[in-house]
């Protein structure tokens, strides 16, 4: 009797080679976003010296053996200062996505339950909205000392009412739904809706909205510096280091071309991340502003 | 239609005044004090105190918001701390180079992301899909500073095509005004552009997958017709909202580029302002950049009853 010559099993993937394969996008955003992260906390021993360290003797040298990213205009370490600006920019970009974030939930949330809240808060949110966010961030840091957390607020600031615009929007949908109403209906108290049935249904194209916001934070921080309303001078964040490299790029472009990239590779990561959290969450979701 | 834009045009008062209402409150915030600062340093107290009562300092916010206001609409948007000008002198004579720029971006973006996005949805999962949205992503994540530097070190520096910065008027000759504006106009429009391409494309794939899509190229229509005549013009209200949104993200990219690009125009003066902390030259400018945001997009919103004759009001 010939042997029944049976198929060779599928060969089990592991779960991680396959994630690798259906998102190749999201994981290597998130492989980026795991590097910078770790760039940020170990800066120090990652052969970096005083990123504010002065040294006129070797202002402007070109990326070497010793310095590898040169030295700019000042004779301080670029790579140091890159490699600590990732912690600036990670804060700032959290730091905004958790404020705006926990800041435009409330707003929304109240807006789209109370109709006189929503009047008011609605017709300021029109006014805010009609200033482009990057200008209402160099307002308020026009008004303010120059300091991260103040970099933090101004940007926030500029954010939320497009959360609380995105939530109420979510809520006023889901305040109509049969489930909600059967809820009520059944005699289940407003403070219990709130958490069980309206709250888990918002999280996911907030989620998703925290994720850009995030993106466009870091942008706008290193925005701020650049023109010289930001994070105050001293802190070497990326956009400091590019406003510092200014006057010189074309004689050394280093000096703006390797803080770039590394906010461009972060941002670029967190958009990844987002793009691919609004596949799973919901593939109808569209990017908003 | 016409009774339509005109109840819309009253609905921008109320948004316009809380912009007016913040940006006024700035004034009155920030540090210092603009009498001592008329008055000089020889001033007494007396002195400061007498150009107090002139410029009516010492009245209460409402009574001082309505006579900055009633100057606003008059065309008077005060006076520059630093250089003792009229604002609206300053912004003036700073305005070309700054329209120029953003207007030239926002044709050229438009013209070229509007057919991509469309041509990546008709060929979707396709290379020239793919392409369209790689670039819209990078587009995302590239700060339009870095993306500026790199242009002017590719172009300008390595290969001298084009002029490293500077702007040139129009009036002195049409090849160097445009030469002065293809570098800016890159680095100020790939966000805009990547922008519109994605939301073209995702409307346009909405429509594409409409019934009456698979009608019209069953009764024999051309592509092209089925794509333009049936797919866009039904795609196109979402399209024409991002690009009025999305004006946005060129008057932020504008200061930004103007910075490096060295233009003299409006972003170039309120970078200086900020440097100088001239909050009078910062209170006119987001004035200005916000009207013009809520007028475009007034724009667009009249243009839905164009694009589409369903929307009736």
């Amino acid at each position: 009797m010939a042997a029944v010559e049976l198929a060779a099993p599928l060969p089990r993937r592991h779960w991680l080679t396959e994630a690798v394969r259906r998102h190749p996008t999201v994981i290597l955003g998130l492989l980026i976003l795991l590097a910078i992260g770790a760039v940020a906390v170990l800066a120090p021993w990652l052969g970096t010296s005083d990123p504010l360290a002065v040294s006129p003797i070797r202002r402007l040298r070109f990326p070497a053996a010793a310095y590898w990213f040169g030295t700019d205009a000042y004779g301080r370490d670029v790579y140091s200062r890159t490699l600590y600006g990732a912690r600036v920019s990670l804060q700032v970009g959290l730091g905004v996505a958790a404020l705006s974030t926990a800041f435009g939930l409330a707003i929304g949330l109240l807006t789209g339950f109370n109709r006189l809240a929503d009047g008011v808060l609605m017709r300021v949110k029109d006014g805010l909205m009609s200033v482009p966010p990057v200008l209402l961030a160099i307002a308020l840091m026009a008004l303010t000392k120059a300091s991260l957390g103040n970099v933090i607020i101004a940007i926030t600031l500029s954010e939320v009412p497009r959360v609380a615009r995105l939530v109420r929007g979510v809520v006023l949908g889901l305040r109509e739904q049969p489930f909600v109403e059967a809820a009520t209906a059944a005699g289940t108290g407003f403070l219990r809706t709130l958490r069980r049935h309206i709250l888990p249904n918002t999280l996911a194209p907030v989620l998703v909205q925290a994720t850009y916001i995030c993106a466009s934070a870091m942008i706008t921080e290193a925005v701020l510096s650049f023109i010289g309303a930001g994070t105050p001078p001293q802190i070497p964040s990326w956009g400091n280091i590019m406003a510092d490299g200014r006057s010189y790029f074309q004689l050394r472009p280093y000096l703006i071309i390797f803080p770039g990239v590394f906010l461009s590779l972060t941002v670029l990561a967190v958009n990844l991340v987002g793009d691919g959290l609004r596949d799973a969450l919901d593939p109808r979701l569209a990017r908003r502003l | 239609m016409f009774a339509y834009i005109i109840r819309r045009l009253i609905a921008t008062v109320p948004v316009m005044g809380v912009v007016a209402l913040f940006v006024f409150s700035l004034l009155y915030i920030a540090p210092g004090d603009p009498a001592a600062v008329i008055a000089g340093d020889l001033a007494t107290a007396e002195d400061i105190a007498r150009i107090h009562a002139k410029l009516g300092l010492d009245e209460s916010f409402l009574l001082r918001f309505g006579h900055w206001l009633w100057g606003v609409l008059h065309g008077d948007l005060g006076v520059s701390i630093f250089t003792n000008l009229p604002v609206a002198q300053l912004i003036g004579q700073r305005l070309e180079p700054t329209v120029a720029l953003t207007l030239t971006t926002l044709a050229v973006t438009v013209a070229f992301a509007v057919p991509l996005g469309v041509i990546a949805a008709w060929k979707a999962g396709s290379w020239i899909d793919r392409l369209v949205m790689l670039v819209a992503v990078l587009g995302f994540s590239l700060p339009s500073f870095v993306l500026a530097y790199l242009l002017v070190l590719g172009f300008s520096v390595e290969l001298p095509l084009l002029p490293v910065q500077g702007y040139v008027s129009i009036r002195e000759g049409f090849a160097p005004f445009i030469a002065h504006l293809i570098l800016p106009s890159i680095a100020l429009g790939l966000i805009y552009g990547a922008l519109i391409a994605r939301i073209t494309r995702a409307s346009m794939l909405e429509v594409l997958s409409q019934d009456y899509i698979r009608t019209a190229e069953a009764k024999g229509l051309a592509q092209g017709e089925v794509l333009i005549r049936h797919a866009l013009k039904n795609a196109a209200v979402p399209i024409a909202t991002v690009i009025g949104i999305g004006v946005a993200l060129l008057i932020s990219g504008v200061i930004v580029t103007e910075t490096v690009f060295a233009i003299p125009g409006i972003g170039r003066l309120t970078v200086d302002a900020i440097l100088r902390r001239d909050y009078p030259i910062i209170q006119g400018v987001i004035l200005l950049f916000s009207a013009a945001y809520v007028l475009v997009n007034l724009a667009v919103d009249i243009s839905y009853t164009l694009l589409d004759p369903r929307v009736r009001y």
